[in-house]
């Protein structure tokens, strides 16, 4: 592992720090979230606003489904050599009503994963550039 | 009124892995709706063409290509991009111009040249795009459809082996099929031989892609009627609705689904919305239909589309799988043509190549794949930023 600064793979999308929190928006008139962030009009067919307020989204929510990438995906994902499969897992988060996708933490894979089952946001290693380490977020069981 | 058009004449260029120019499927296609029908190249007044965003600029007005290859003879033309949806969305176009009483005869065509493996996004640096998001995360097309898979198993019980049957039903019916491109037999431990791409699909779960062509000759009723041709197929319905808010359904390339939390608001399925509209607007019912065209991206989803159509409820796909119902011969076969899983995606051209089936169907003329008596059909589509299509063929 290098000592390189850690930096977040795609800027703005997330905090950084032990407890993250993915950056989403949330539409002040009708209460729909948005992630990725959305600030200029909102998608709900009943609203018209253009006034949203940045919030972060829940840390932790309940696995919609899940699954893994046995082959390497093609640029511009940036894969370790030689390639490890990974697992995905979407997840539901209760208060935004909504399903977020990520891979999920390196060492537990498919077997370990149930529809259901309550995770939350940690920060991992994308990959690395000459300059940084790529972090981004990444699903985790919560130990029971 | 009716708003019903009569289908004179399907062609198809089969599909394969050629590597030539789209145009020259597009054109094979068309030759042959147009022999199909009866019909001369110069009645032909409107040319509706599926784009294909992979063939340059030729592909993006693919309406006008198509006509000019088949000899300039000053019909007017349209190009349609709705991503699997565009042959649905160039058929509702010719539609349009013929029930406005514009123009009696309509060839409508779409045809692709693939680039082998992932689809994969353009380059650079660029969150804007969700394409491009998805991918730099890791998560490509089989991602999408091993999710659906998998929700499948852990709600419904639904097995890997079951997948597999799907995969050996439609191998089956490719394998009667002169224009499929895999037409080779499988068994159930074929399929699990294959390697693992995403948990729980395997290699043989998820379709190819693919070069091909597909043509579709359609008139007004009264055209139909004039040149002996009044018991043609019909198309009895076209749905191209877009999703409804909140689509509960995280889809290809999203990373997220839309939020249902607003008040009023509640969680939608696009897929299942599709037949809906098609279903209203044909005056028909799940229950009249005698076959089925679904877009098998994958084995799993052949079965979430079952369900969608209404053809079984939510959750029993498999088990109407079991019993053997969807297999030519079964109660409601689904995919007699061997379905994407024989045919690999070739874009522009697969929802119009599910209407060339139906109508090969309705007609009596799928020799040993014939599904007996099939008096009506559907298909259904789905693919990116909320396109997809479903259309009610009967006779």
């Amino acid at each position: 592992m290098s000592d390189k600064p850690l930096a977040p793979a795609i800027e703005g999308w997330h905090t950084m720090g032990d407890q993250p929190h993915l950056i989403g928006t949330r539409c002040t008139a009708c209460g729909t979230y948005f992630f990725p962030k959305q600030s200029h009009y909102c998608k709900n067919p009943d609203c018209d606003s253009t006034d949203f307020e940045e919030v972060e989204l829940s840390r932790t929510g309940t696995v919609w489904s899940y699954t893994n990438a046995c082959y390497e995906p093609p640029a511009p994902f940036v894969a370790p050599q030689p390639f490890e499969p990974y697992a995905i897992a979407a997840v539901q988060l209760e208060a935004e009503q909504m399903v977020v996708l990520g891979q999920v933490v390196t060492g537990v894979d498919t077997e370990q994963l149930s529809v259901g089952m309550p995770v939350e946001l940690v920060l991992e290693t994308l990959h690395e550039t000459d300059d940084d380490i790529k972090v981004t977020w990444k699903w985790k069981p919560v130990a029971a | 009124m009716s708003n019903e058009i009569a289908i004179l004449g399907a062609g198809m260029h089969p599909w394969g892995k050629w590597g030539h120019n789209f145009v020259q499927y597009g054109v094979a296609a068309a030759r042959e709706a147009l022999a199909d029908a009866g019909v001369p190249w110069r009645d032909v007044r409107f040319v509706s063409g599926g784009a294909t965003v992979r063939c340059g600029y030729p592909g993006y007005v693919a309406g006008a290509t198509f006509a000019q290859a088949l000899g300039w003879q000053g019909a007017e033309v349209n190009t349609s991009y709705a991503a699997c949806a565009s042959g649905s969305q160039a058929l509702a176009a010719a539609r349009n111009k013929i029930l406005s009483g514009e123009c009696e005869v309509a060839l409508v065509v779409g045809a692709d040249t693939t680039p082998k493996g992932f689809l994969a996004p353009a380059g650079g640096y660029r969150p804007e795009d969700p394409d491009w998001v998805r991918f730099y995360l890791g998560i490509t097309n089989p991602t999408y459809f091993a999710l659906y898979a998998r929700r499948r198993m852990d709600l419904y019980g639904d097995t890997q082996e079951d997948f597999a049957q799907v995969k050996v039903k439609n191998a089956r019916a490719g394998s009667k099929n002169p224009r499929a491109r895999y037409r080779k037999c499988f068994s159930v431990e074929d399929v699990a031989a294959s390697a693992m791409v995403a948990d729980p699909l395997r290699l043989m779960d998820i379709c190819a892609t693919s070069d091909g062509g597909a043509a579709l000759i359609v008139s007004s009723l009264d055209y139909a009627r004039r040149i002996g041709k009044a018991d043609a197929p019909r198309v009895a319905a076209i749905s191209t609705v877009t999703p409804s808010f909140a689509s509960g359904v995280v889809e290809m390339p999203d990373i997220a689904t839309d939020s249902a939390a607003a008040a009023g608001i509640e969680a939608q399925s696009f897929r299942a919305s599709l037949p809906v509209k098609a279903y209203e607007e044909a005056g028909i019912g799940p229950e009249d239909v005698n076959v089925a065209e679904v877009y098998d991206l994958s084995t799993a989803l052949e079965l979430d589309w079952i369900e969608d159509l209404q053809l079984a409820p939510r959750g029993e796909a498999a088990q109407l799988l079991r019993n053997g119902d969807t297999a030519i011969g079964g109660r409601i076969p689904v995919n007699p043509s061997g379905g994407l899983a024989c045919f690999g995606e070739a874009v522009p051209a697969q929802a119009l190549a599910q209407v060339c089936e139906l109508t090969w169907q309705l007609r009596g003329q799928s020799g040993d794949r014939q599904v007996e008596g099939a008096k009506v059909g559907i298909t259904a589509n789905q693919g990116l930023f909320g396109h997809g299509s479903s259309v009610i063929v009967k006779r």
